[in-house]
């Protein structure tokens, strides 16, 4: 049931997105979201609303850990 | 899609595995305390490509599994009201009642509905002023703060026709009750997702801290429980019981503020019944003296007879994780997802479905 995907912004109104996930659109209320999201963010949705605006530095740091693993493995 | 492919990639997650692999020396019980990632960990095949030395247990994650038969019972004779339409996640509509489920008052004429969002259900409150309209405020912490925000906008507009029945509730206080009661051998939890993206993390150190348990917040793709179960192992393997983050693009460690004070503005907890686990202190919610009138239990009694599950049924153990379906008497041979006897069977996060779905 907390069931909740990252969907970009496509446009914003006053307390609500539009949202967009491989051409599923859908607006969302942003009563709960932790900050503004700007268009072009990425949100994640839950039960018809933005809970939370994807941390794109944070969601790096993630994708550099996987990179490392390769590293590894190719290093040794 | 970006945010989610990435850690979907099967080459990664077989380095990872090969960590894993590396990694794991002794027995060790992971539990995730997710609908979501029950499935998540089921539909990737994960369970199968872990060394045996690696067990993963289902706990109470699913808030319509958790959700006491009381409150079942109490929804369904809230269902039976005049002049009154039940709005609800589409989950809740099958699980049986001691007698009934909403499904079947349905079929007997009670105006069920079954809405996405808590703003449909305000919206029929709109459409329809002459008439009651209860919304079932089922769900944990992810959940919550819709319905908080919805009852604010209720109030603010006086919608005076829209009320809730509050039967929320709390993971870290049943994660607690878990490790209390002492029944099971926990090393390590795979802490939920979404509820960690209000709370924020640091609502496990209780748990991390005073049952010495390792805490890892995971997201939801293959890779992203992968890395946290080599997380948890790497915990395990050095004596640790820290709290940390594998989700780090949703969650941090003190939670969304602005969701937490709508929370507590229309909220506060209260002591509530957990299907398996019995009545847990502080794991639940109901509305504060401001928003009070808005509970229907204000305007209805919905006192029920005392409950009655199916005598064979064996949600509670499995919800506690010292059963699998596959040790219940009823699974497969008459319960089923078309015929579900306990609420692990109806919901698709259910365990009992999963298992159902999933495994050979």
């Amino acid at each position: 049931m907390c069931l909740a995907v990252p969907m970009q912004v496509l446009e914003l109104k006053e307390n609500t997105a539009v949202v967009d996930m491989g051409g599923t659109r859908r607006a969302v209320r942003l009563d709960v979201i932790d900050r503004p999201p700007t268009v072009g963010d990425y949100v994640i949705v839950h039960a018809g609303f933005a809970i939370h605006c994807i941390d794109e530095e944070e969601a790096k740091i993630t994708l550099q850990y996987f990179e490392e693993i390769f590293a590894d493995e190719t290093s040794r | 899609m970006k945010h989610l492919d990435e850690y979907r990639d099967p080459q990664l997650a077989g380095k990872l595995i090969d960590k894993i692999k590396a990694l794991s020396r002794r027995p060790v019980r992971l539990m995730e305390v997710c609908g979501t990632h029950t499935v998540s960990i089921f539909r990737s095949g994960i369970r199968s490509l872990l060394p045996p030395s690696i067990t993963l247990l289902s706990g109470p994650g699913c808030p319509v599994c958790v959700t006491a038969t009381e409150e079942i019972d109490k929804f369904i004779k809230l269902g039976q009201q005049k002049d009154t339409i039940v709005a609800t996640f589409g989950d809740l509509v099958r699980v049986p009642g001691s007698s009934s489920s909403l499904q079947k008052e349905r079929a007997d004429g009670a105006d069920i509905r079954v809405v996405y969002s808590t703003f449909d259900a305000l919206d029929i409150a709109r459409r329809n002023p002459s008439r009651t309209v209860v919304f079932l405020a089922v769900g944990f912490e992810t959940t919550a703060p819709t319905i908080a925000a919805a009852v604010k906008e209720a109030k603010k507009e006086r919608i005076d026709n829209f009320y809730i029945i509050p039967a929320h509730k709390i993971i870290p206080p049943a994660m607690e009750a878990l490790l209390a009661g002492g029944e099971l051998a926990i090393d390590g939890f795979i802490c939920p997702g979404h509820v960690s993206v209000i709370i924020g993390a640091d609502a496990y150190r209780p748990v991390a801290d005073k049952y010495h348990i390792p805490c890892v917040v995971a997201g939801f793709e293959p890779v992203d429980i992968l890395q946290t179960i080599y997380m948890l192992l790497s915990q395990i393997e050095e004596g640790k019981a820290a709290v940390e983050i594998q989700y780090r693009r949703a969650v941090n460690f003190t939670g969304n503020e602005k969701a937490l004070a709508l929370l507590s503005e229309v909220f506060e907890t209260c002591d509530a019944p957990w299907r398996g686990l019995g009545t847990i202190p502080d794991s639940g919610l109901r509305l504060r003296d401001n928003y009070r009138a808005l509970d229907i239990e204000t305007k209805f009694d919905l006192t029920v007879p005392r409950t009655q599950d199916h005598p064979g049924c064996s949600c509670g153990d499995i919800l506690r994780g010292v059963k699998t379906p596959l040790d219940c008497a009823l699974y497969r041979k008459v319960c089923t997802p078309s015929n579900p006897y306990g609420p692990c069977m109806v919901s698709t996060e259910g365990t009992c479905a999963a298992y159902y779905k999933y495994h050979d």
